[in-house]
This record gives structure tokens, sequence and C-alpha cells, in this order.
């Protein structure tokens, strides 16, 4: 089923990306070949089959209740684009 | 021969008999840096005073009789979307340009415990996504042989780097044939690993459940020897397996005297040129002259692979990616209104468009309303493709198929069509939808152009497909140096 | 028309496991900004979770304690969203095998009934950082608590009134103080509740939309916050209108909620299982282990506490409803045979002054050895009620020790016969009428006559043996 614009619209603003007008009809081309392609699925029988969603077949991997030094903030705050008294800045969120 | 040239356990045997040192070895491959980096354009960066220094302590090591390992002062390339203390690590891309990991990989630590030198980072598809390393938001890398064609992708920057004689080895990553793929086209060795043999501690993730990091090198000795090096149990990675330790090198037997090869015909058909298919059938004789037998097998839910791994692969990025938002590192646009806009800016900025379709049609699978026809029914065939794998290894010891369905294709050809582009990966998606092993070994040559041949094994069988791969290679003589 | 309020809670408790639920970062409250953290917890690209099974431990001791069904097979799923204190811009929390489901919470209510308080289910997931506002038009984000694991218990909508949120709250954190799971300190942020709340007319005829409230910090602005909604939709569908589905804040400043967004549109967030993270499997003899463990809970040792100390059922809730009050306690009685004498002084005198001066437990000045020595003092009659109520103000204040007041406070009571025989003789013969009062059956007059033997002694005689002198005396 291919994507409507207004689809497109929806998942972008879910993926926070977004598409100028002129990009916009192209991508949503070479999407939809990919989506049509995707579809191919649908003709596979899968009544009765139980989803993989771990290659492995191992259960509860787990680590013991330890306290391990952290990292310094210098390294935390490295990468920062913005920051202020220690910590990440950004504009305002109004939630 | 040039030193360049030579495998890592070649240059090891040099090492010891002290014959050549390790601040030597560091100089030659940095001389054919210089000499051939400008049109192959596999590095992203590169660490000659340091790689220097380290050889430095190496020399000492050898110099001391120290008991040493097999990459021991040996210069090895990692592809760039492995964390590298205090170093970029870019992935390629623009949203990671300036990011400087305060950690490394612990495959890097791995390689570093074990003496190799890394002198460097290499070119990659951006986020690992794609099939020619032409995503790379930063260079395009060419295919030694003839530089007007793709090394594969997405690890096409080590691999690159290897056939080029700009290092001994190199480690890449492998999520639908990432470093199978460019080891066909490069006329090298490429393995993925099982699922969960190698840590992905420090590996940037792209889609977490078909991930893994593997060696690529000259030949399959020299992938044995970088396989003992990086395998092994973390307790950081939650998916890597508590298993005993295995030596690799034990494998390197010539000997298939009664293998039994599966050759899958869903491998042979229409999306593979007839002079490949003619390659590899050429191949199993040999290996049949060689004391095997194959018979051709069917692996039915072969078609649905591709569909299948672009949903999941999508679906998983998608949500790997959200976390590269400009908060807390990465690109962060310059100018926005309020936080939606700061993160849709920096996300349009940072990334390309091969990565925002991905992000896209992920997002799309996992939406509400969609999970269930998409994600989720991908899950399922997922099982049906792996029982097929199951089914087939109940009666052989492994199965051989073409690795890529052509010879490498010119850079730009197939750009403008993603479809095309995924097409390179039939034959190696399936293999990590079941997360089984793999190697590629070189087969042949079309048109002058190296051509690969997928040898895949059982979960953690790794031994078979490198017994077989060792015996293939010590009894032909495919495994030529590209002239650059 | 007569309307139902229908509410249901949601409660994030903060675990107080020492090591956060996917890697080895302190949880430590109260960290200088951004110091407690990892490449795991700041969702670092290439990092992945490791699960700390501990955490799983006291999930599980919470749904046993709240008799719930714990999941023989459960997992991890990523909840997809954007905001700037989700590092990984996904949460890994528990979609659709949450480690516990299906218990219940018992309320006693004042007039005595039990309602019994259903539970959906308790996951396990991990809390984001902070965000601090800063001046002007800025966030600051500190990811300390990032990563710290945390139990989500949701209710049926099975809450009626304010006053049995308010008891289920009491119950919910008294029960896992005893487990020793979570601190439960609301002010620190390691117990938040959300209110989802409706009204229906009890003709089932109409219903409000529900509205959702956050950032209530106290069980007193739970409870308030139920009254005013509760009223705010009752009055909307009486004017023929009706609420939003929305959410709200609670202002406790103005003692309102005030409109938040629309939860019109249901946030998409595409959850799907963890793939870093692999399944649990949960045996039988991992929940047994568990089940051995258990203490006993505010509920059994209420029960106990009515029936071993004789107390009643309201002063041993209030004494179970704190763990270390319920302890502090049961130690005196241990040291006094008295226990419906201590449960009534905790009740009255100490209580009371904890409140008011906002004093703690832990930060009483007085020993517990004190406080029975004191109480020995009251029972030998050495200084009466009165008396042992001032000297336990001055305890309370100055954490001086009893006797030592008890002689500088000139409050030693004089039990002696013949001083008090003295006293009484001198007030009868000062007041004839009282007599005639008291040998008419006025029992008042005998009150007022202790009362002036009282004064005559200084408050220091006995009043015990003076009221009964007079009575002897007058009847």
């Amino acid at each position: 089923m291919a994507l409507s614009v207004k689809d497109v619209e929806h998942v972008s603003k879910l993926s926070r990306l977004s598409f100028g007008e002129d990009e916009k009809k192209e991508f949503v081309e070479k999407l939809n070949s990919v989506v049509d392609y995707i579809e191919k699925l649908e003709e596979v029988d899968v009544e009765g089959v139980k989803p993989t969603y771990h290659a492995l077949d191992i259960k509860n991997v787990f680590r013991e209740d330890e306290v391990k030094p952290s990292f310094k903030r210098k390294d935390i705050l490295n990468n920062a684009p913005d920051s202020e008294g220690g910590c990440f800045r950004v504009p305002k969120v109004v939630k | 021969m040039e030193i360049y040239d030579l495998t890592i356990h070649e240059v090891r045997d040099l090492l010891k008999k002290k014959k050549i040192t390790s601040v030597a070895l560091v100089e030659k491959v940095f001389e054919r840096i210089e000499a051939v980096e400008e049109d192959v354009a596999s590095f992203l960066a590169l660490y000659k005073e340091e790689a220097l220094e380290k050889a430095e302590v190496m020399d000492a090591k050898y110099a001391a009789g120290e008991p040493l390992g097999d990459l021991a002062g040996i210069p090895i390339a990692v592809k760039d979307n492995m964390c590298t203390i205090d170093k970029n690590t870019t992935c390629a891309s623009k949203m990671l340009e300036n990011f400087v990991p305060p950690y490394d990989a612990t495959v890097i630590k791995k390689l570093e415990d074990e003496g190799a030198i890394i002198i460097g980072k290499t070119n990659m598809d951006e986020f690992a996504m794609g099939s020619s390393t032409e995503n790379s938001a930063f260079q395009v890398s060419r295919n030694p042989w003839n530089l007007d064609y793709v090394p594969g992708g997405s690890s096409g920057g080590s691999a690159a780097a290897v056939t080029a004689g700009e290092v001994f080895g190199a480690l890449g990553s492998d999520t639908g044939g990432s470093i199978r793929q460019p080891a066909a086209l490069c006329g090298i060795v490429g393995i993925k690993p099982t699922y969960g043999l190698v840590s992905r501690y420090g590996l940037v993730a792209f889609a977490s459940s078909l991930d893994q990091i593997g060696p690529l090198s000259k030949d399959v000795e020299d992938a044995a020897i970088m396989l003992n090096a990086i395998a092994g149990h973390d307790e950081r990675d939650s998916t890597s397996v508590p298993k005993k330790k295995i030596n690799y090198k034990k494998a390197l037997v010539n000997d298939v005297k009664g293998m039994k090869i599966g050759v899958p015909k869903e491998y042979f058909g229409e999306g593979v040129t007839p002079k490949v298919k003619e390659l590899i059938y050429k191949a199993l004789d040999r290996l049949v002259e060689l004391g095997a037998e194959y018979e051709e097998i069917s692996l039915p839910y072969t078609e649905y692979s591709l569909p299948t791994y672009y949903i999941i692969a999508p679906a998983e990025c998608s949500s790997n990616l959200a976390r590269f938002d400009g908060i807390r590192y990465g690109h962060r646009a310059e100018t926005f209104e309020g936080i939606d806009d700061l993160y849709t800016k920096s996300r349009n900025q940072g990334f390309g468009e091969e990565v925002k379709r991905r992000i896209m049609i992920g997002t799309h699978s996992l939406a509400s309303g969609y999970y269930d026809a998409y994600y989720n029914r991908a899950m399922k065939v997922r099982t049906l493709i792996r029982d097929d794998f199951d089914k087939a290894f109940e009666k052989f010891d492994c199965i051989i198929t073409p690795t890529a369905p052509d010879k490498a294709f010119k850079i730009g050809e197939k750009t403008d069509d993603p479809l095309a582009m995924y097409m390179s990966d039939i034959c190696t998606v399936p293999i990590n939808i079941a997360g089984v092993p793999a190697i590629s070994i070189p087969a042949g040559f079309v048109d002058g152009m190296p051509i690969g041949m997928q040898i895949i094994g059982q979960h953690f069988d790794e031994e078979t497909i490198i017994k077989v791969a060792y015996t293939f290679e010590q009894n032909t003589d495919f495994n030529k140096r590209a002239t650059l | 028309m007569e309307f139902k309020t229908i509410v249901g809670l949601e409660i994030h408790s903060e675990l107080k496991t020492k090591s956060k639920i996917f890697c080895s970062c302190t949880t430590e409250f109260g960290g200088d900004v951004n110091t407690q953290c990892c490449p795991v917890c700041m969702g670092f690209p290439g990092s992945l979770p490791v699960v700390n099974k501990k955490v799983l431990d006291y999930a599980i001791k919470a749904g046993l304690a709240f008799e719930c069904d714990i999941a023989s097979h459960s997992k991890m799923d990523r909840k997809n969203y954007f905001y700037p204190d989700l590092v990984k811009a996904y949460q890994i929390s528990q979609y659709d095998l949450p480690l516990c489901s299906n218990g219940k919470i018992t309320i006693e209510k004042s007039d005595g009934t039990t309602k019994d308080i259903g539970l959906i289910r308790i996951h396990i997931e991990e809390d984001t950082g902070k965000s601090l506002h800063g001046l002007k038009e800025v966030s600051l984000l500190d990811y300390n608590r990032s990563g710290v694991g945390l139990i989500e218990i949701v209710t049926h909508p099975d809450i009626e009134t304010p006053e049995e949120a308010v008891l289920f709250l009491d119950e919910l954190k008294a029960t896992l103080e005893y487990l020793e799971v979570s601190d439960v300190k609301m002010e620190q942020g390691s117990l938040r509740c959300d209110v989802n709340i409706n009204v229906v007319a009890k003709d089932g005829s109409i219903k409000s939309r529900i509205s959702e409230i956050k950032n209530l910090n106290s069980f007193k602005a739970v409870q308030k916050s139920i009254d005013y909604e509760a009223h705010r939709h009752t009055e909307l569908l009486k004017a023929g209108k009706n609420s939003e589905k929305d959410t709200r804040r609670w202002d406790s400043d103005k003692n309102k909620t005030v409109f938040m967004r629309s939860k019109q549109h249901v946030e998409d967030y595409r959850y799907f299982p963890e793939p870093d993270i692999v399944d649990f499997e949960i045996s039988d003899e991992w929940i047994q282990e568990i089940r051995e463990k258990l203490p006993e809970l505010p509920k059994a040792k209420k029960e106990r506490f009515v029936k071993e100390f004789d107390i009643p059922a309201y002063d041993a809730q209030v004494l179970v409803n704190d763990k270390k009050l319920a302890h502090y306690f049961e130690a005196l009685c241990a040291d006094f045979n008295d226990p419906k004498l201590i449960s009534n002084w905790i009740m009255t005198e100490m209580l009371r002054r904890m409140n008011l001066e906002e004093v703690t437990l832990d930060e009483l000045k007085f020993e517990e050895k004190d406080l029975v020595i004191l109480f020995k003092q009251i029972a030998e009659n050495k200084i009466s009620n009165n008396a042992g109520k001032k000297v336990f103000r001055k305890m309370f204040e100055t954490g001086e020790k009893p006797l030592a007041l008890i002689e500088s406070m000139g409050l030693k009571q004089i039990s002696d016969d013949d001083f008090i025989e003295e006293l009484v003789t001198e007030v009868l013969e000062e007041n004839p009428d009282a007599i005639e009062d008291i040998k008419n059956g006025k029992d008042r007059a005998i009150g007022y006559l202790v009362g002036q033997v009282m004064k005559k002694s200084k408050g220091k005689a006995n009043p015990q043996m003076v009221s009964q002198m007079i009575k002897d005396h007058c009847l």
C-alpha cells in the first residue's frame, strides 16, 4: 500500500525528519518503491509461526548489583553541543 | 612481492625471525598509503605518529624475546563505526563528524591486547547503510582492481585498504552482507561470524539483531588469526554468547574429504549473472575433485529474505538512530525555534538520503496499525528462513552460494535506484537473518574483476567453513593482488 | 443527578538497588550533576544495556507482596519517543509481558469496612534524566537519574474517593518500605503518582472523558486533586458539557488543575521487543526463594499488633504505616509492658509533636530507653500523667534525661498517705457544699475537689490517690 504525502508527513513527524517540497515528491516515489517491495511478505503463510526476536536461544543474562565508578563529567559533556553549569542545555520544553 | 602485499602470517613470521621491525612495517604501509590513498580513498582518519610510537613499543617486546601473539606489531585498520577512545568515530556521517567517544569498543581493546597497531579508521556507507560505500558523507572509496568501480559496502573502506595493501587486515561490520560483499568485490576474504560470537559493545548500532563485527583479510589464515583476536564473550554485551574460546587456526586444515555441501537453487536464480553462476559451479567441481560432495537443495523462503531484511533492519535502525537528536553529542543545527525544530533540523542536516529513507521505512513498519503487517510478520518469516537453514544443516556440513550476484558495478551506476542497490545483497542477507556464520573467498574473475564464493555454516561452526575455505584456497590460485 | 467518581492510579517507584538497571553507575540521590553517568546510561553510540538482576528480584518481591501473578516468561521492550531527558529517544520498558499482573491492595476505611483495589500490572523500566529549568528559555539536563530502575504500578479504576486514594497510597508506600525495595520519598521523586479520573452518572446515562493529572508531589495533593477534578467534571456534565481527554498539571499554590496538553491523539510509541536484551525465564524456584524471604508486611503486622498487644485497629494502622515507627513501638513494648499506654503516648504526644516540629524518628533527641524510664516513673506513680507530659515535652526539645528533668522541674509526685490526707482534709473543710454534691451523685464535684488539692500541692499530689481518698471520705 503506497504511502500518501499525508502518511509521509505523519511518519516524518514521528521520526523528527522533514522534507522540502521539491524533495518530497522524489523521496516519496523512492520510498514507495521500497514499501511496495516489502509488501511481498503478505504472500507468506505465517499461520502458527512464532516470531524470532532474538537470533540466539539464550535467556536470563544478568549482572550483579555492584556499583562501579562512573565516567568523569568532562567525558560525559565532551561532545555536548551546548552546556551550562555541568548540564546539557536545550531550549525550554513545554510539556 | 612488496612487503605490503604480504599476509599477516607472513609478516608475523618475518617479525618473529627479526627480518623486519614493526616500525618498518608501519613506515611501509604509510608509504603505500601515500602512494595510493588519493586514488582509493579508504581512510577517514590516519594515526601515523601514534602508530609509530606503538610500533616502537612492540619492537622492544620482540627484541626482549617476549611471547607475542599473531597480530603483535602488525598494522590493522578499523571501520569508522567502532568507537575508538578519544578519536573521532564518524560512521561516515555529518551527524557524527566531530564525535569523539570517551571509550573503546571491546574489539578495539581485544586487538590492542594482542599488540595489533590500529593505524586508522576506514570509510563506509553512512551508518553502515549501503552496498557500495557511495553513501559516505565524506568521500567515495574506489575498488583497487578498477578505480571506476565500487569496492562494495558498507565496509568498502576496509576492503579497499586491505586490497590495496594499505593495511594487512581490517575489521568491518556486517548487517546484510557488509563484510562479505565488499570482500567478494575486492577479491579478498571476509567473515561474518555467528551472531553473538563477537561483542557488539562499542559498535554503533545499525540493526541490533543482525549486526556483527568480522575480519577482512588477504587470505583465510589471516581471517582465522583476526577472528581469534576478536571472538569471545563480553559481559558488556547481553547478546554475546558465553562459549568456550576456540582456536580457529586449528581449522586451517587442507582436507574436505567427505564434506557434504548443500547448494540452494534459490541463490542461482535470475538475480545472479550467468558468468558468476558458472564460476561458482566450477569452484564446486574443484571441491568435488578434492573429495567433497554436493547436492542441489532448496531453501524455499529465500525469496522473502530481502523484503524481511528491509523491514527488520530499517525498523531497528529507526529506533537506534533516534538518539541522534542534537542534544548530547553529534550535529546540532545552528538556528532553530523550539525543541522539535532543533530535533528536525539537526537530523535533516546530519543524515544523508539513504539513512533518512531507512528511518522512514522503519518508523512506518513499527507504527501503530502497521506493526503486525510489517514488523511482526517479518519476525515470523524470519523463523521460517532460519528453519530452512536448520533443516539443511541436518544433512549438510555447509552451504555454498555466490557472495554477490555480479562483479563490482560502476560508481554512480545504482545510486538513483535504491531497490537496484538493495539487490546486491540477495545472497548475503538471509545469513544475517538466520544468524549463521559465513565466509566469502575469492573464486575467480569476470571481466578482470573478482568474484566471491560464500560458504555458510551452522551456528557457531566457523571451523567447518574455515576448513572448506582454506582447502579451496590452498588448491586454487584466485588469491591475487590487485595491480595498483 | 448523582455521580460516581472513578479513579485509577499510575505509580512509579524508584528501586533502591545500589546500581542502575542497565549499568553499574550508582543510584544515590543528590549527586553533583552528570557525575553518575556512563556511556550506557547516557545512551552513547555503541553502548549496550546489561540487566541488573536485583531489579527483577525487587519487582518480584513487590509483586508477591501485592498478591500478583508473576510471569514465568517476560521480556523488555522499547518505547520510542523524543524528549530531552530520554537519552536514547526510547525507554527500555515492558509492554505486553509485564513481570507481574493481577494483584490487589486491601484498604481499611475509617468506618471499619475493607475494600480491594485491584492492580492491573507491575512492570520494570528505566528512569529518565531530570530537566532543571534554567533562566529564560532554556532547560538544563542532568542525567544522574537516567537509568535508575523503576517499577510502574497500574491500578484498576477501583478508587472512588480521595480518602480511598490516600489509604491506598499509604498501604502501598508502607509495603514498599517494609520490603526495602524503595525509599518511597515523594519529595525526592522516588515515588511518583499520576491520577486518571472521570465521573459517571449513577444511572449510567452519561460519563465524562478521562483526565490525567500529573505533577502531584504529596499524598495531600493527590487527595485534593481528585476532589477538585471530580467536582470539575461533575459541574461540566451538569451544565450539559463534557470534560476533554487531557493531561493536566496540579497547581499546589492555586489548588487547581491546569490544562497541559490534549490526549486526543494518542502518542504512537511503536513498541517492539528490545533486541539488545534477551528474554527472562522466571523459575518457580526463583519466585519461591523470594517468597520465603518476604518480611512481615504492614497488613500482617497490623493484625498481629491488634491481637498481641490489644491496641485499637486505628492505632495499629497508624503505627504500621511507618516501618520505623512500628519497629520503635515494638522495641518499647519489649522493655515496658503496657502496649496500650505506649501506643497511646506515641499517637497523642509523640506524633503530634513530631509533625508540628517536622522531626523524624531518626532525629529524636531522646533515646528509647529514656522514654521507658519516663513510662516507668508514671506507672510507679512517681509522677502524674500530666507531669509526665511536661517532662516529655522537655525531653523532646532538649534531649535531657527524664530523671534529671523530674528533679529540676520539681515534678515528683507525692503519694505519701499522710501528706495527701492532710490536704484532702483541708479542702473538704473549705468546701462543705461540694461534699453534699458528691453525696448526691454529682461526680463533677469530685473533680473539682481533686483540682483544689492539686492546687494546694502545686500539682505534686498523686491525683488518683486524692480522688480515691475524697471518695472514701464522702461516700
